[in-house]
């Protein structure tokens, strides 16, 4: 089953590619290298917040993103300045992909003043508006209502910005996640939606949580093109992400893309995954792995041993620099409780 | 043998409309089914269908006549030749009844409207503001009489035109002018673009319309009624009311949820409920009730000024009511400030929306029994001004809360409650609330009647505290 499951996502990005009508890389060497060191940053992330949790310093809820880089990864990369991403609460890698601070994240992580929500987020919510980023939501399938609406606002101000908005295949059901493409489509507002396919919707298997078989069509009762897209592959994610994109900046309304990936972690720390076999996932991991493939085309590309690591050492250094940042920025004051609220007229 | 046309009820809470024209002359036949009239209320222009069949023998109301009551006699139908011995009443008066709000007419057997497409509040009961200053509240010096729907419109459009990223959306707010014609004229003066109609979709709408105003537009969103926004509550609750805590105090939400809350008339349960105490237990969130036309005016206005998410929770049968409301363009009214609509001596009564209506009522009664009561219209829910509820409670000692919705964990509890924190030793009574009763609210005309607070049960419970 996971041999034949595997086989279908290569098929899938084949597809993809042709359909995008983009035989060749969408990334050149220095792009791919970038995207490489950008997915390579959020999974050590990850796997640090991983460890810390082990450790009892980040407490309640935290999803992790390991396996599903190159889809916020690829999508970043078509993006402009001003351009927003908002999404559900598997969100770490989307905030390190608009390029927001890793110390400030885990300082979130750890409930500390140095984080992104001075602590009163946790995990799941975080915001920064300076790199359009707009959470971080902890109710399924809520931040697609919202981010229609950031594409309402660009569209009402008349300018040229795109929204990306991420959900799960299993907030894919949701009811506000149709009445959104109805009105996305019914407005023509410039938001991608995106689809993030990982199999599982907590232990629920996709394919017994929608009737629907290709995720992708889902808006096409409104005449929302849709994708399918390999999204273990940073390159055909790029290549999709730029035609969404142009569709959605060019003023022809929403787009849909639906990325195959796979998290290779529970569903968040406290879920052992019993749902899955322990093969699925280690096929997934040694034969789809998104860092791996990144990495093998930048060796065909001629990237030297020794730069790849230069880049791994570095990333582990800022990690690292990270970890500590959140673990000396002290516990918000208790004065903060009651601040933010309300905004003071 | 000849039969009255009546008058129609339009909606369950019209009470008069004007007779507009009549498309049938005397003598002319009717089959059943054909228009007869049209009929104008404040929001809408109907038509009258005849059910029975003959000749019109004779016109009681004549066309253009204001103000008709509804189930009063406007034709004559008969067979062909009959004659009239006498016109059953003159062409009604035209002067707004004497009318309780709340009392329902009886449906018009004669003649039929087609369909009223939303419910609407008809009756101008000629009540004017108390006009008393005294309590610190600016004078905003001369005033004209509005009704409560015109202030609403009044205020979004004033605000409309001092700031391009306020924009009306909710259903039926453009085209078809607002389900209770509060956006009458606003897709006329400020265009499709910030005139919003949508679909059917409270949920998804609501998510994108707090996302907007995250994104720093201000929107206002009417709900036709509060009854559906149980649909988008997650939204209200989750997303624009905590995310600027969550947030550590980036991302605000300046938007407000508009529209009637509590039981208009003859609705049954699922449209009749008050949300009061449902979003003002939320810290984030700031919630108006209106009662005049001033409040709504100048609240409205405050609201859609405020940086926060605001919930304003009107009342469908004020919006045909009457008030005196200043003319100064800049009007407007501080969250978070009671007025004290009555000054009394003897007990306090605390209340808000239409129930402040039943409040100076009861007043009035209790003043004839000798008891002097003051009566504080509270404007605003959250944040409550507990400094004027308390300032009065050190006066008279007594405190009477009245509420429209269901007692348990109501408004009127949370009053008590601050009363006993705050100014337990002034009381010479435990303090008192008076609610709608504790059912889902019936459809019968007795039933409902008997669910809602009247004026007889706040001078009863006050009574109790003597």
């Amino acid at each position: 089953m996971a041999a034949s499951q595997a086989k279908s996502i290569t098929k899938t990005s084949s597809a993809a590619r042709k359909r995008t009508g983009k035989a060749a890389p969408a990334l050149d060497r220095d792009e791919l290298l970038a995207a490489y060191s950008k997915m390579l940053l959020i999974r050590r992330f990850e796997e640090k917040a991983g460890q810390l949790y082990g450790m009892g310093l980040i407490g309640g809820f935290c999803h992790l993103y390991i396996g599903q880089e190159a889809v916020v990864t690829g999508m970043q990369l078509a993006l402009e300045p001003g351009d927003q991403v908002i999404t559900s609460y598997r969100d770490h890698g989307h905030m390190i992909a608009c390029d927001m601070d890793p110390k400030g994240v885990m300082a979130e992580l750890t409930g500390r003043a140095g984080g992104y929500s001075h602590g009163k987020g946790g995990s799941m919510h975080m915001f920064s508006k300076e790199k359009g980023f707009y959470g971080g939501h902890g109710i399924v399938g809520a931040q697609v209502s919202l981010g229609a609406g950031l594409a309402f606002a660009n569209h009402y101000r008349g300018n040229d910005r795109v929204t990306l908005a991420y959900f799960g295949e299993g907030a894919s059901n949701q009811g506000q996640v149709f009445e959104s493409f109805n009105l996305a489509a019914l407005m023509k507002l410039p938001v991608v939606f995106i689809i993030e396919n990982n199999r599982y919707g907590m232990g629920t298997s996709v394919e017994r949580a929608s009737a629907s078989r290709d995720l992708s069509q889902n808006g096409a009762p409104w005449h929302i093109p849709g994708m399918q897209v390999d999204g273990m592959d940073v390159m055909a994610v790029k290549a999709a992400a730029d035609q969404a994109v142009a569709h959605c900046r060019a003023g022809n309304g929403p787009y849909l893309l639906e990325m195959k990936t796979y998290r290779y972690r529970g569903h968040s720390m406290s879920d052992p995954a019993k749902y899955r076999t322990r093969e699925e996932v280690q096929k997934m991991r040694t034969e789809h792995d998104c860092i791996d493939l990144a990495r093998r085309e930048l060796e065909a590309l001629g990237v030297a041993e020794d730069q790849l690591k230069r880049i791994d050492d570095e990333i582990k250094k800022r990690i690292q620099e990270a970890a500590d940042f959140a673990q000396e920025s002290p516990e918000p004051d208790e004065s903060e409780l009651w601040t933010d609220i309300l905004v003071e007229a | 043998m000849s039969t009255d046309v009546l008058m129609p009820a339009l909606s369950p809470t019209m009470t008069e409309g004007k007779l507009a024209k009549w498309l049938k002359k005397i003598g002319d036949t009717v089959k059943s089914g054909d228009v007869l009239a049209e009929i104008e209320t404040d929001k809408a222009t109907m038509e009258v269908e005849a059910v029975d069949e003959g000749e019109l023998l004779k016109i009681l109301v004549p066309e253009g006549t204001d103000n008709v009551p509804v189930n009063a006699p406007i034709a004559v139908l008969g067979t062909k030749g009959e004659r009239v011995a006498a016109a059953p009443a003159e062409a009604p008066q035209a002067e707004a009844p004497q009318a309780d709000t709340k009392s329902e007419p009886k449906p018009a057997p004669k003649a039929e409207a087609k369909p009223a497409p939303a419910p609407a509040g008809e009756k101008d009961s000629g009540e004017k503001d108390s006009g008393e200053k005294d309590w610190g509240e600016k004078d905003w010096g001369p005033t004209s009489e509005m009704t409560v729907r015109e202030a609403l419109r009044d205020a979004m459009a004033a605000e409309m035109r001092r700031d391009g990223d306020v924009f009306l959306m909710g259903e039926e707010v453009a085209q078809y002018q607002g389900a209770y014609k509060i956006s009458q004229g606003l897709l006329d003066e400020f265009g499709e673009k910030r005139v919003i109609d949508t679909p059917i979709t409270e949920h998804g709408f609501t998510g994108m319309a707090v996302g907007a105003a995250m994104s720093g537009l201000k929107p206002i969103v009417e709900f036709m009624t509060f009854n559906f926004a149980m649909q988008a509550i997650d939204q209200i609750i989750n997303s624009a009311a905590k995310t600027l805590y969550m947030s550590g105090g980036q991302m605000g939400c300046p938007i407000v949820f508009r529209g009637p809350n509590g039981a208009a008339a003859r609705v049954a349960a699922q449209h009749s409920q008050c949300y009061a105490s449902w979003y003002a237990h939320c810290p984030g969130l700031k919630v108006i009730a209106p009662y005049s036309a001033a409040d709504a005016k100048g609240l409205l206005r405050a609201a859609i000024r405020d940086p926060n998410p605001v919930i304003f929770l009107e009342n469908e049968i004020l919006y045909g009511h009457k008030f005196e409301v200043p003319t100064d363009e800049d009007f407007i009214l501080p969250i978070g400030r009671a007025k004290i609509e009555r000054v009394g001596d003897d007990v306090t009564i605390v209340a808000f929306s239409l129930m402040v209506d039943v409040a100076l009522k009861a007043a009035e009664l209790l003043d004839q029994q000798g008891i002097s009561a003051e009566v504080i219209n509270l404007r605003t829910i959250r944040p409550l001004d507990i400094e004027t509820i308390v300032a009065s409670v050190k006066k008279t000692s007594r405190i009477v809360s009245v509420e429209e919705g269901w007692p348990f964990a109501g408004i009127g509890a949370e009053i008590a409650m601050q009363i006993t924190e705050h100014a337990f030793d002034w009381l010479d009574a435990p303090p008192t609330r008076v609610a709608g009763l504790d059912v889902p609210m019936p459809y019968a005309a007795n039933l409902e009647k008997l669910a809602l607070p009247q004026p007889n049960w706040v001078v009863d419970a006050v009574k109790k505290l003597f």
